[in-house]
């Protein structure tokens, strides 16, 4: 009992740490670093370096931890005001999205700067969820989206449907995906395949939530149908094939699409239940006037492009 | 329970009477996403005319060995298989619209209207009907689908198909990806209207 307490208090630490680790790299005279702006690398000296060597760009060589080949030319070095800190200016912006590996040849040392991989993660489910939201920016699942956000309630049931469903498929996806198609070599039969798979998952859940939630069954079961010829769902499978996104990138990308798909779903019901008493010219009632609300909506989203955090 | 439509009725019917786009609503999605120009409308409306006369005929086909139960599965995977074939066919010969089209052309494996013709239509009739319904809602996409594009292009830029007509352009806002939601709920409306005025019009000449 002891050794399982004492595992139980170590974990989170043991989890901080890894997580952690990316952003403490290597360290050797430089203390710390970290990306600026969107074209800036700033490092901080334990002790001061010397300042010849430390202001002259010639000594800094910098590329993406992935391409070595590729030097990111240096049009600056900047000594900041405390004789520690060298802020490195670059000719075109970093992605900083992508570890980078910082050496410096008057030193002999190296340093690798990335950002924190939770922050990365949480980046790739806020994106989802509002900067690249499928519903208002990569206009998909257009179908489902203008036929059951009619009333609040429906709406709900049918976002969080969407949520279960998009996050399970996306990992059976992930798995079929790296194990199977990628080894083999089929990734012609992507598409049976994901497809196959969305509708194997619909079918599951419609199955175990007839026996576990009847109640929830009778409220959203009739939905589960129309999930399938859905090409939000279809999508996160596809996205997460092309840009070969690992199993967290995975899950994060899956909630976030569902999140969004919810956020959007619920939005667009408040509107148009309040449109419903609202006088609308007759040749517009209906669908026309939905689209008009969506592409407001679709407006306001646009707000959210650029949108960084980490 | 074979039809009495003929042929050109029934091709009618998937252009007029019961468009994909305005009148059922249904495949919406690119409808918004990608009718900027006339051309990627057209080339869109290709690859679904090609998926929906395909699937259309191999499920009028094979009709009687499907088993009821099953047969909503073999109709994805009936798709997912043409959508396959024209997906890589597009990506080897027509590289730069595939690259405009993007992830639209392996999503019209979840496209409502295909799978709803196969349900309503082609596993009850016979293959020669089911054959021109499929290219009568093919036609009836891809006119919809170049119809937006038209207004869209032709606002938005002030030309037709690449060609420069107007010399200037009336509303930019038209190009936005956005303005697609805005395009087809004005058209709607616009051929609600329409419609409003000619069915008053014979009743008044009744």
């Amino acid at each position: 009992m002891k050794t399982f307490t004492l595992i139980r208090r170590a974990l989170p630490t043991a989890l901080f740490l890894l997580f952690l680790l990316p952003a403490l790299g290597w360290a050797g005279n430089i203390a710390g670093q970290r990306f600026g702006g969107a074209d800036e690398i700033i490092l901080t000296f334990a002790t001061a370096p010397d300042q010849a060597t430390a202001t002259n760009p010639q000594s800094y060589n910098v590329h993406e931890e992935a391409d070595p080949d590729i030097r990111l030319a240096v049009t600056r070095a900047d000594l900041g005001g405390d004789g520690r800190s060298v802020t490195l200016k670059f000719e075109a912006p970093l992605n900083t999205l992508k570890p980078h590996v910082v050496a410096i040849s008057g030193l002999g040392e190296s340093v690798r700067v990335a950002k924190s991989y939770l922050g990365y993660l949480f980046g790739i489910l806020v994106s989802a969820l509002l900067i690249n939201n499928f519903v208002f920016t990569k206009y998909l699942g257009l179908c489902v989206f203008f036929g059951t956000s009619k009333r609040k309630d429906t709406a709900k049931g049918m976002g969080f449907t969407f949520l279960v469903v998009m996050v399970v498929s996306a990992i059976m996806s992930w798995f079929f995906y790296q194990f199977i198609l990628k080894p083999f070599q089929l990734n012609f039969l992507q598409i049976v395949v994901f497809i196959g798979l969305v509708s194997l998952t619909v079918q599951a859940v419609d199955t175990v939530l007839r026996k576990v939630n009847p109640v929830l069954f009778n409220s959203f079961g009739v939905y589960l149908v129309l999930v399938i010829a859905n090409c939000v769902i279809l999508a996160v499978p596809l996205i997460l094939a092309n840009n070969e996104y690992n199993f967290f990138e995975t899950v994060m990308l899956a909630v976030g699409a569902g999140g969004g798909f919810m956020l959007a779903l619920y939005l667009m019901a408040s509107v148009r239940e309040r449109l419903e008493l609202a006088n609308v010219p007759r040749s517009f009632r209906g669908v026309p006037i939905a689209f008009i609300v969506a592409g407001q909506f679709a407006l306001a989203f646009l707000g959210f492009s650029g949108l960084s955090i980490f | 329970m074979a039809t009495d439509k003929s042929s050109l009725q029934l091709i009618t019917n998937g252009i007029l009477n019961e468009n994909p786009i305005f009148r059922l609503v249904l495949s919406m999605c690119p409808a918004v996403g990608i009718s900027t120009t006339v051309m990627n409308g057209f080339m869109l409306g290709i690859a679904v005319l090609f998926v929906q006369v395909f699937s259309s005929l191999t499920i009028a086909i094979f009709k009687n060995v499907i088993h009821p139960r099953i047969r909503i599965p073999t109709y994805t995977l009936t798709i997912a298989t043409w959508v396959t074939v024209i997906d890589m066919v597009l990506a080897a010969y027509l590289p730069e619209a595939y690259a405009k089209m993007g992830i639209f052309i392996k999503l019209i494996v979840a496209f409502a209207i295909i799978t709803m013709r196969l349900e309503m239509f082609a596993c009850k009739e016979t293959v020669s009907a089911s054959f021109f319904d499929g290219i009568g809602m093919g036609l009836g996409f891809m006119a919809g689908m170049m119809a937006i594009g038209f207004v869209r292009e032709l606002l938005g830029m002030g030309s037709l198909l690449g060609y420069d007509l107007l010399g200037f352009k009336p509303l930019l806002f038209f190009v936005l990806p956005l303005a697609g939601f805005f395009c087809v709920g004005l058209m709607m409306g616009f051929f609600n209207y329409i419609e409003a005025r000619y069915k008053s019009a014979k009743r008044a000449q009744v």
